[in-house]
This record gives C-alpha cells, sequence and structure tokens, in this order.
C-alpha cells in the first residue's frame, strides 16, 4: 500500500515538473525536462551508484557515531548532576551553532575524504539523538523505581533494566529525527570540499552545465534518504512494539 | 532468607514533616507478625506515606525509625504493591513475575516464576505482553511477582482500588488466600475491603497523625460479603470514617 502510494505520488511529481518545463519552455541548463534526467539517470548510473555509496556510507557512519555519543553522552547527563551543570550549555551552544558553518573548518582539519563528512553528520544528529534519549531517561515511571528499591536492585541495575528500556521509544523518536537530517550533514560536508559522493558529483555535474546529471544525483539523493528513513522506522517500530505510541502509529498507517 | 520467622515490626516516628507541614509527630505503629493490618483514613491524611515510611521508599525531613523485634533488616523483607500494577510494558508476563531476580543480578527462576503463575491461574498468558492483558489480569501478575520475592512481609498501597467490584472482590479472595502466612500492611479507601481481609483496622486521623482504637476482627480471612456480622463492623467502621471526616471540616 505504502509503495503504491509512495509511486503515485513519484509520478505526480514528474508530471508536474514535464508541465513546467512545456509551459514555462525553460531551457535544460535551467531546469531539464524529467526525460533528460532520466536519459541522463541511465547512463550515468555506474557513476551514481559509485558516489551514492560513498554518501550512504558516510551517512551510515555519522549515524552509528552520533547514537553512540548521544547514548552516553544522555546516560551521563541523567545521572549526573554535575555533567548536566557543565555539559548542557555546551550542548545547548554546540546547536546555537549553525553546524554548516563548521563545515569548512571540520574540513581544514579532517581534510577532504571522508572523515569530515562523517563528522558533520555526527554532528547534526547528536543533538536530536542525546535530547530525546535524555528525556526519556528522565522520565522513568516513578513507581517502577519504588518497585525496583524494594526489590534490593542496585542502581546499575535499575539504569540497565527499568530506565533505559523504558527510554527507548523516546530514543527511538531521537533516532528517526536523527536519520532524516543525516544526509544533510554529509551533503554539505562534501560541497565544501570533498573528491567523491554525491554532492561532489552535483557540483562537478553543475560546474559543466551537466544539469541532467546534477538532478539525476539529486533524485539519488532523495531516494538513499527516504529508504534510510523507511527502514530505520521500520525497523524502531518493530523494535518497541510494546511501546502504545507504536500501536498508534500502526493504525494509523 | 529469613522469612519464616516471627517477627513484628514497629515504626517509631518522632517527627516528620512534608511541604513545611507536620504529618507525624511522635507516632508508633507495630505490624503484628502473621496479621493483616488495614489502615484507612480520608485523602491527605498520611496513609501512603506511613506505608512508604515502612517501605524505605519515603523522603523528606523527619526522623523515622524502622526496627524488627528480632534485630533483623527490614529492607530485605518487604515487598510492595502499588495501586498501579507497575508492570513493565516491554516484558512478558513471566519475565514480569520474575523481575526481582533480574534486578538483584540472580539467576533466572523460570520455574519458580511458572509455579507462581499458575497459582494466579495465568499460566497460558506466560508470554504475553501485558498491554495484552485486562486490569484484573494484570493485577494478579503484579501479585504473582509479590508472591515470587517470597517476603515476609507485604505492604499494598490500594492494591485493588482500580479494579471492578466482582473483580476486586476476587482478588480480595484469591490474595488472602495466597498471603494466609504473611504480614500485610494494606492502604486503602474501601471501608469493606478492610473488614473483609484486616485483622486489625486503623483509621488515621487528624494533624498531626493519630490512630483510632483499632477495630480487631478474629474470624477467618477473606469473610464473606454475606456474613451480616460484617455489616455491623462495616457500619461502624464508616461512622468512625465520616465522624472524623465531618470533625475536619468543622475545623
Amino acid at each position: 500500500m505504502i509503495l503504491i502510494r509512495a509511486l503515485i505520488i513519484f509520478l505526480s511529481i514528474l508530471l508536474v515538473w514535464h508541465l513546467i518545463t512545456v509551459v514555462t519552455e525553460a531551457p535544460p541548463y535551467i531546469l531539464p525536462n524529467p526525460k533528460l534526467v532520466i536519459k541522463a539517470f541511465i547512463s550515468n548510473s555506474d557513476l551514481l551508484f559509485f558516489h551514492g555509496l560513498i554518501t550512504l556510507t558516510e551517512i551510515l557512519l555519522g549515524l552509528t557515531i552520533g547514537l553512540v555519543f548521544g547514548i552516553i553522552s544522555a546516560i551521563f547527563l541523567a545521572y549526573y548532576q554535575t555533567a548536566r551543570q557543565w555539559l548542557m550549555p555546551i550542548l545547548v551552544v554546540s546547536q546555537a551553532i549553525p553546524v554548516f558553518a563548521l563545515a569548512p573548518v571540520l574540513v581544514l582539519w579532517l581534510g577532504y575524504g571522508m572523515a569530515s563528512k562523517v563528522a558533520m553528520a555526527t554532528l547534526i544528529i547528536y543533538f536530536p539523538v542525546t535530547a530525546a534519549f535524555f528525556d526519556g531517561l528522565r522520565r522513568t515511571n516513578i513507581g517502577f523505581l519504588d518497585l525496583a528499591l524494594t526489590m534490593n536492585a542496585s542502581q546499575w541495575s535499575i539504569l540497565r533494566h527499568i530506565r533505559i528500556p523504558s527510554a527507548i521509544p523516546a530514543l527511538a523518536s531521537g533516532f528517526r529525527v536523527a536519520t532524516a537530517v543525516a544526509p544533510i550533514g554529509a551533503i554539505v560536508g562534501e560541497w565544501v570540499g570533498s573528491s567523491e559522493g554525491l554532492g561532489y558529483l552535483m557540483l562537478h555535474a553543475n560546474g559543466r552545465m551537466q544539469i541532467d546529471v546534477m538532478f539525476a544525483a539529486l533524485f539519488t539523493l532523495s531516494f538513499i534518504a527516504i529508504a534510510l528513513y523507511y527502514a530505520v522506522d521500520a525497523f524502531l517500530t518493530r523494535a518497541v512494539s510494546w511501546s502504545p505510541e507504536t500501536h498508534f502509529n500502526i493504525k494509523k498507517d | 532468607m529469613l522469612n519464616d520467622q516471627n517477627f513484628s515490626v514497629e515504626i517509631k516516628i518522632k517527627e516528620f514533616s512534608y511541604n513545611q507541614e507536620v504529618l507525624f509527630k511522635n507516632f508508633n505503629f507495630i505490624l503484628k507478625s502473621g496479621e493483616w493490618s488495614c489502615l484507612l483514613g480520608g485523602s491527605g491524611v498520611g496513609k501512603t506515606t506511613l506505608l512508604r515510611c515502612f517501605a524505605g521508599l519515603q523522603t523528606g525531613y523527619g526522623n523515622i525509625e524502622v526496627s524488627c523485634s528480632d534485630g533483623g533488616q527490614l529492607g530485605t523483607r518487604i515487598s510492595y504493591m502499588a495501586q498501579n500494577d507497575l508492570l513493565f510494558p516491554w516484558l512478558t508476563a513471566l519475565e514480569n513475575i520474575t523481575i526481582g531476580n533480574k534486578l538483584r543480578g540472580q539467576r533466572i527462576d523460570e520455574e519458580k516464576g511458572l509455579y507462581y503463575l499458575n497459582l494466579v491461574g495465568l499460566l497460558k498468558n506466560k508470554y504475553d505482553l501485558p498491554d495484552k492483558l485486562s486490569g484484573g489480569m494484570r493485577q494478579r501478575i503484579a501479585l504473582a511477582r509479590t508472591l515470587m520475592e517470597n517476603r515476609q512481609i507485604v505492604l499494598m498501597d490500594e492494591p485493588f482500588s482500580n479494579l471492578d467490584t466482582i473483580t476486586k472482590l476476587k482478588m480480595q479472595d484469591l490474595a488472602s488466600e495466597l498471603l494466609k502466612t504473611s504480614t500485610v500492611l494494606i492502604v486503602t479507601h474501601d471501608p469493606m475491603e478492610a473488614i473483609r481481609l484486616g485483622n486489625r483496622v486503623y483509621v488515621l486521623y487528624e494533624r498531626p497523625c493519630r490512630l483510632k482504637q483499632p477495630i480487631k476482627i478474629d474470624k477467618n480471612k477473606p469473610r464473606q460479603i454475606t456474613d451480616t456480622n460484617l455489616l455491623e463492623l462495616h457500619a461502624q467502621l464508616l461512622n468512625q470514617l465520616s465522624f472524623e471526616q465531618n470533625n475536619g471540616l468543622e475545623t
């Protein structure tokens, strides 16, 4: 069902796009006809696949590292007041500075390779993951904690068996948001300086007036982002199937 | 474990305040071994606070001393049942019952868990998540979890108040059957529950808290609701309760 809907949306976008090019008679170096783009897509499929794989790897690495750091930070924040007092302002400041403004610095420090893009993606998802998980950890049902205390549970086992599991739905929402924004980090990193990846391909094609290739790269990126989001969403829905919110989502679809 | 011994528990509160209000002052209370004590009183009088003091959960200003008559530590001899069943929604019925093992880092005794699950009649639901079960079933699992802990003293905070009347009566029967030899403290709003289950029924009143002369009931628990004697006691208790509430309103 969802596939049919996606297909219909995709086809309608193509149709509207086609109509715009016909009506406005825009030259192909401003807005190429979808037919041209599809042609470019097919003739450059090897290139797109190669660069797409690079960008996907950057996104996945960024997501993984951001998730790990986010989880660790959230636990520290939830458990140590000192950590809260010192880390919270840093976290907020790190969000106040636009990550894009950091991109040139990161490229300068980490080079033109993959590392600077992974760092960008990591930075961009770190905050939503940390904030959501921290919030979840703080909202543990007090009754659960009381019960655990009367069962003589240690702080460590309360964290492991009660607070973390009950914060997993919150972490899942944070991670969903992170999955949606992670590609932005990777692409911006590639724009600032790189020799590989879809962002690089777009700039490169733009410089040579190959606007059809640029659009083909854009579509490849959208496809990666959407596929990734739905894969993560499906996985998370399954993983936290006990949560009432999840049931709501399942019923809604 | 020390759970077969006969010992009573005494709580002495020199002074305890909550939100700058003195709730208890020079307050003494004894839980007699093997008896069910019921605690009633108007809302906000301090019933739950008292129960939480026994459970070691009450934080706040004050001087609270809880001691067992045999000198043992109370902390490892109590189990706690709340108004809410407090089942972990991500764990199956069986995993919920054995959660104490897990939290203490012990080996998970599934056999024992299944035994208690069977005792509350929910063996077939062992792999169900709490979400799938009715309120009554959930509270039965909470009861099985309490039994699994195998503690001599059971503290219950309005354990059946969320259930419909018939389920409630069934739960009372089941609990009093399964916790026959335990020392139990129940906080309740329901005079009939107190009369059915309690060996001693206490009414808390005034601020700082004071206790009425307890109503002692010697008959076997649970008492049947058709028992005329019960109705008399019920009336007596209601009288005590409403007298205090009326007094409270006038002052």
